[in-house]
Parts: structure tokens; C-alpha cells; sequence
């Protein structure tokens, strides 16, 4: 994998068709293995549905080639629809104690109005997954990082609970536990005393699925995919139509883009 | 004469007190393991896992949140599916029931095992109740 790479970045400085032929082979070579194949269904040879995200073999790590995000189109959700929430909830089991101040929250709809026009927008919001988080800047313990493939994570094997993160995120995107919990899921431990927040599916994402928010969108305002592979529909996507940051602002470079706001 | 006499009163002497030290040991409440269901040996040799299961379940847990290396092998979720134990009600049973495989030893060893107040304890985990007052 590592020598591929390199490679692969030796022939960059080269001639640009062999360039492109190297990338081709190298794509070719990721999507070779049968487990990568299952994540990507074949139209034809070298045509793939792109927007299914690609499986990574079990025993390979991340790479820090894949950029992981969402793309949402805000003219597409719905007034008075929170199946991305609902469902956000059904997989990981985060249920409500009856407080709403401090019940877990990974995904939450936002409605946003233009004082001046009246017009009101409405879009989900979770977890940035910035390439430059705040969260993981002010972790005490190194419990806050960013997976290579740009995937921000809490490690609760290192997380003391204290809540720095969750003050420096300008998303409010983290929750803490505050209760003891009994029915987590098996690919989604969760504990009193710790934060937590949107892991973008990551167990879906690493067998080659989409996150349940965005399969639960009827409306299918949420695009998830590769923003580094420049074939992926999200990289078309974000080529072709306007899309912005929230607070583009902090310059925190988001792994979440919305169109229409 | 003497030091023959000598040596086989010693040897009798050892000999009660190593039927007794053997009716001693027999005695002693030792853990009633939970077979694998698959009835295979287990991902390492047995004295291996007694002394480094707990090495091999730290370094899979940062293997697998830290890189994304999601081989099942040494993970927890394998300890647990392969060595259920199942209820009354044919139900696996949850860390909370005292035959769970992880608490037979930890019990006896008086090990406190904190795994579980994260993760779930039973191949599966819960079932989807993600319904919010």
C-alpha cells in the first residue's frame, strides 16, 4: 500500500499521461480486491456507481487519500421531516431522558430565517468533521482526533469528560453522557462520563455503506462520498453547483458542504 | 537400619499429606469456563490467552478506532460470540449475569473488568429502541 503510494507520487512530477495511467492503475489495484468490489456495484468495465462508497479491506487502514464528507442540499429538506435524525437515533440507540438540555444529540435540524425576507431555510447539522478541529486542538488527553480519512472521532478509552471540546466546537455538535447506558450497539459503544458525537457512520463506512442519515433521506438531500476522488458524484457535485461552510470563516476546512444557505 | 526406617516413615507422611493436599485442591471452587460455541480452539493457544488476552484486546481497540483496521481476531466482540452463554429463555446472557464468560474468571480473580460500561456484553448488541420522550 505504502510503496504504491509512493509510486504513485513519484510519477506525479512525470509526464501527464503516464500520470493518469498510474492513477487509473492504482484505482484499478483499490478496487481489485472482492471485498472492495461488493461496496461498488459494476455497470460495466471501469464504470462504477460512484456515490456507493467503496469497502476497504478489514485489515487496511484508513488512508489519508479519502477524504470522507457530506454534501447538502438545503432546498431539498423538508419542513416538518426528521427521519435523518430519527434514524441517526434508531442506529445508535441514543435515547432521551426527558431532558432536552443535555440528552444526546449527534444529528439536529436547524431552521434558520431571514429577518428581513421571512424566508426560512432548513438543513440538518452534525458533527463538521473539520480538517483542522477545534475539539481535537483543546483534548486534554488525546481522547479528540481525526482519523486519516478525515474522520473525527472520541476515543472513550482516553476520555476524561471534561467537556473542553464540547466548548470549543462552534457547531455544538458533541453531547456528553451524564446517565449510565445498557443498551449500546455493538458497533457503537457509548459511556456515562464520556462525550461523544456523529462518528459519520464509521462502521458503515469502513464496510463500504453509507451513513444511516443519509440513507434515510427521502429526499436524498444528503450526498455522502469521497471529496478527494475528483469522479466521486459529491466532487462533481461540489464542482459543478455553489456550495458553502457554515462559519467558512473559522477557515476549519469542513468535511460537511451545504448548498442553498 | 534407622535411616531406611527413617526414610520410609517420611515417605509415608508425604504420601498423607499429598492425599490430603489433593482432597484440599478438589475443593477449591475453580471457574466453570463457558465452552466456544464452535467447539474450536480458541484465536491463540489457551496459556497464551490466560496471560496476554488483555494485551491483544488493547492493541485491537486502537488498531481499530485509531487506524480503521476492523480485523475481527482478537476483538472483544469475538470473545464474547464465540463463548455465549445462553439463559433460560435461550437469551445470551449481559455482563450483569455472574455466568457471563468474561465474569466467570474476573469474579474469581476479583479483576474488575471495565469494558462493559461502554461496550455491550452480548453478541448483537440491543435491539434498535431508539424511540425519544
Amino acid at each position: 500500500m505504502s510503496n504504491e503510494q509512493q509510486t504513485h507520487s513519484k510519477n506525479k512530477t512525470q509526464d501527464n499521461t503516464q500520470d493518469n495511467n498510474k492513477i487509473d492503475n492504482y484505482r484499478r489495484k483499490l478496487l481489485g480486491g472482492s471485498a472492495a468490489l461488493a461496496g461498488a456495484a459494476a455497470l460495466g468495465p471501469g464504470v462504477f456507481f460512484t456515490s456507493i462508497a467503496r469497502a476497504k479491506p478489514d485489515a487496511e487502514p484508513a488512508s489519508s487519500e479519502v477524504r470522507w464528507g457530506f454534501l447538502i442540499d438545503t432546498n431539498k429538506c423538508v419542513d416538518n421531516c426528521d427521519k435523518c435524525v430519527t434514524a441517526c437515533n434508531d442506529e445508535f440507540n441514543l435515547t432521551g431522558f426527558g431532558r432536552p438540555e443535555t440528552d444526546a444529540q449527534w444529528i439536529r435540524t436547524v431552521t434558520l430565517r431571514d429577518k428581513k425576507t421571512g424566508h426560512t431555510t432548513k438543513l440538518p447539522l452534525m458533527c463538521q468533521h473539520c480538517a483542522h478541529p477545534p475539539c481535537v486542538d483543546v483534548c486534554p488527553t488525546g481522547a479528540s482526533f481525526k482519523r486519516p480519512d478525515g474522520i473525527v472521532l472520541v476515543d472513550k478509552h482516553t476520555c476524561i469528560g471534561c467537556r473542553y471540546c464540547m466548548i470549543a466546537c462552534p457547531y455544538k455538535a458533541r453531547s456528553f453522557v451524564h446517565e449510565t447506558i445498557e443498551n449500546q450497539k455493538e458497533y457503537g459503544p457509548r459511556g456515562k462520563g464520556t462525550v461523544e458525537s456523529c462518528t459519520l457512520c464509521v462502521h458503515r463506512v469502513d464496510k463500504g455503506e453509507i451513513p444511516a442519515c443519509a440513507e434515510a433521506c427521502p429526499e436524498k438531500a444528503i450526498l455522502f462520498g469521497n471529496m478527494n476522488d475528483a469522479n466521486s458524484d459529491i466532487a462533481r457535485r461540489m464542482a459543478s453547483t455553489a456550495s458553502t461552510e457554515i462559519r467558512g470563516d473559522l477557515r476549519l476546512d469542513l468535511g460537511v458542504r451545504y448548498q442553498g444557505i | 537400619m534407622k535411616a531406611k526406617r527413617n526414610i520410609q516413615r517420611f515417605g509415608l507422611v508425604a504420601l498423607v499429606f499429598t492425599l490430603f493436599s489433593f482432597e484440599a485442591v478438589a475443593d477449591v471452587p475453580v471457574p466453570d469456563i463457558p465452552e466456544a460455541i464452535k467447539g474450536e480452539q480458541c484465536v491463540e493457544e489457551i496459556g497464551f490467552m490466560r496471560r496476554n488476552h488483555m494485551e491483544l484486546l488493547s492493541h485491537q481497540r486502537d488498531d481499530t478506532l485509531r487506524k480503521g483496521i476492523r480485523t475481527q481476531k482478537h476483538s472483544l466482540k469475538n470473545c464474547f460470540t464465540c463463548h455465549v452463554v445462553k439463559g433460560t429463555d435461550n437469551q445470551p446472557v449481559t455482563v450483569k449475569d455472574p455466568r457471563h464468560f468474561c465474569r466467570e474468571c474476573h469474579d474469581y480473580a476479583a479483576v474488575q473488568v471495565d469494558c462493559f460500561q461502554c461496550h455491550t456484553s452480548v453478541p448483537g448488541g440491543a435491539k434498535t429502541t431508539g424511540t425519544r420522550p
